[in-house]
């Protein structure tokens, strides 16, 4: 049966043949991409929902305050701290590297260290916890909390310094070149010009990597494991009680109360390190935005 | 990059009323400011050789006694002070490869969607919840993968998967906990996912919307612009993307370790127990009694560091080498 050679003209337009199936493939292709974004979101939202549902009833003040086995107390307290040590390592160097390369390397420079800061950001998590037990633990003979920090220090110091100098890239150069002009000294128009522009965009970079080392475990496992839960202890020096360690550890026993625990510290740490990943997420587009902008 | 990048700081022209001593100090805080600067920076590539050594160095008693014999050896009785990874390497190169082979597509097309097909206010929205699902400390996606996802696999989808695909061996009988291979490779990929997904989405953007708007018009399909425009001008990049993707799922330690079972044999069905350089590391590192035990943890710990190195530097090189100008931009 042939067609007639003039369509008519009163039926609408259908794909057929070729194109039609072309673009079934494509309906299809754009099906599957939209199903792995539902994917993603499904574990997302079945992992979040577990720790709600599961943690929820946990919490307390009682539990964040008091110590074992009321609480888990010490072991926030210790996350806290050794969050802070390792920050307060990890954020001068990070921020040196980061100002190097963007005033002192040549492009040469900037390109080494920058492999140099993505190779130390592809390590393992586990190898840093290997180094610092062998560097600090082995060497003093005895777990501490500041071998702990030292890990999560190499863990932070990438994240600090490709971020900052990320920000700092964007300091428009007008404002250098003015303060130049003004027969400014280099360090001092470093330090009174292009950090208190860029100082936003840091910190919150920082706040972003602490948030990641917050939660890491293999470092922690094999530097400030042999803790005691009951009492409150900031001293670097010997193993600090810490969350992450402590779900590792109660999750390995099994023990029905234990994993309860573990599901109200989970939430807390989750929760803890989604609002500042967002926050600080939110904030960063921000300050970049205003000095693209200025 | 600033205008004077010659690598000693120069002092800016000072005029006739600054006094000598504020010129001094200024030299002064000028090489102070770039000797600090640079020591930071020396620290910081130091630090990786820094580690490499002490690794190294930890695995040398283990390096002495077995060799390059330790990589294919499958004999793994701490007892008996004999150590072998063949195993570990197996699980590995399981798990990641399995994460990847799962988790790359699916982020690929999370890419695609979030760049092309998503509403702007929708991708918003999406794209950093995806990436959300990489700020989960491995941790706790360990604890739901011990708790509730593993009972889940070992009563419904291996038993499943068991009945219809039972003749191809990797599909062999669900064990007694659902501890196994299978549930750490797919907490792996679910761990690989937001890697890929966040750097392909990165690339996708950056391909130049009038190359596609040019296949539009001659009548492509949405498939076919990403077929013969996007996914071409972007394969160095999403290669480079997937390697550091399974970087990322050969080295994670703790999620693995509390999945997977602590097996230690090499067992094809996929359902069964088995075991990870970086899982063995933490499973084990803490209860090491001997030198030896522990030398040959680290000695995993020096392959899984020149593998991770390794992969880094690939994908580092790929998407410098390959990449369409401006693409690859990490």
């Amino acid at each position: 049966m042939s067609e007639p050679l003039i369509p008519d003209s009163t039926t609408p337009l259908t794909p057929s043949g070729n194109l039609r199936r072309r673009q079934v493939v494509s309906r299809i292709t754009e099906g599957a991409a939209t199903g792995a974004a539902v994917v993603a979101l499904a574990a997302l939202v079945l992992v979040l929902w577990t720790l709600v549902s599961r943690g929820a009833g946990v919490i307390s003040l009682d539990f964040l305050l008091k110590g074992y086995p009321e609480g888990v107390g010490p072991m926030v307290l210790g996350t806290v701290a050794i969050s802070i040590y390792a920050t307060a390592m990890a954020m001068p160097i990070g921020v040196l590297v980061a100002l190097y390369i963007s005033e002192y390397s040549g492009a040469k420079g900037a390109r080494t260290l920058k492999l140099a800061l993505d190779l130390l950001n592809g390590l393992p998590s586990i190898i840093l916890g290997l180094f610092a037990f062998i560097f600090i633990v082995k060497a003093q003979e005895k777990q501490s909390g500041f071998a702990g920090a030292v890990a999560l220090a190499i863990i932070e110091l990438p994240l600090i310094a490709r971020g900052s100098q990320e920000v700092l890239q964007l300091v428009p150069k007008h404002l250098r070149e003015a303060s130049e002009a003004l027969g400014v000294a280099r360090w001092r128009t470093v330090l009174t010009v292009i950090l208190p522009s860029a100082i936003g965009g840091i910190v919150t970079s920082t706040v972003l990597a602490v948030a990641r080392a917050a939660g890491e475990t293999a470092p922690l496992i094999l530097t400030t494991s042999a803790f005691d839960p009951k009492s409150f202890s900031i001293n670097p020096f010997e193993a600090m009680p810490n969350v992450p360690t402590w779900i590792y550890k109660v999750s390995e026993e099994g023990s029905v109360e234990g994993i309860n625990e573990a599901w109200g510290m989970s939430l807390v740490l989750v929760f803890i390190i989604l609002v500042t990943a967002l926050g600080a997420r939110a904030l960063l587009a921000r300050s970049k935005r205003k000095l693209s902008s200025s | 990059m600033s205008a004077s990048a010659s690598a000693a700081p120069r002092i800016a022209g000072r005029g006739a009323g600054v006094s000598n001593l504020r010129k001094r100090g200024d030299r002064f805080g000028d090489r102070a400011m770039y000797g600090i600067c640079l020591l930071a920076a020396l620290l910081a590539i130091g630090t990786i050789f820094l580690v490499g050594y002490e690794i190294v160095h930890g695995a040398i008693p283990a390096i002495e006694k077995f060799g390059l014999g330790f990589v294919t050896s499958t004999n793994w009785q701490p007892n008996f002070g004999e150590f072998g990874a063949g195993v570990l390497l197996f699980g590995t190169a399981v798990t990641s490869g399995f994460a990847l082979l799962l988790g790359g597509p699916i982020a690929i097309a999370i890419g695609l969607f979030l760049t092309l097909l998503a509403p702007k206010s929708v991708a918003a929205v999406i794209g950093p919840l995806v990436e959300l699902l990489a700020a989960i400390p491995s941790v706790i996606l360990g604890l739901w993968g011990l708790v509730v996802l593993a009972p889940f696999l070992q009563e419904h989808v291996e038993p499943f998967l068991h009945d219809k695909l039972g003749f191809i061996p990797i599909f062999g009988a669900p064990q007694t906990t659902g501890l196994s291979v299978f549930t750490a490779s797919l907490i792996l990929t679910i761990m690989v996912i937001p890697i890929i997904a966040s750097i392909t989405c990165d690339l996708f953007r950056s391909v130049p919307p009038e190359l596609q708007d040019g296949a539009a018009a001659l009548g492509a399909t949405r498939w076919e612009v990403v077929r013969g425009i996007v996914l071409p001008t972007t394969s160095s990049g999403v290669i480079a993307a997937c390697i550091l993707g399974l970087g990322r799922a050969l080295g994670e330690a703790i999620a693995v370790s509390q999945v997977i079972g602590a097996g230690s044999t090499i067992d094809w069905n996929l359902f069964a127990p088995g075991s990870t350089l970086a899982a063995q590391i933490a499973l084990q590192f803490p209860g090491a009694l001997t030198e030896l035990h522990q030398a040959a943890l680290f000695y995993c710990g020096v392959i899984l560091l020149v593998i991770g190195l390794v992969a880094n530097l690939i994908a580092g090189w790929i998407g410098r080498r390959f990449s369409y100008s401006g693409a690859v931009n990490w």
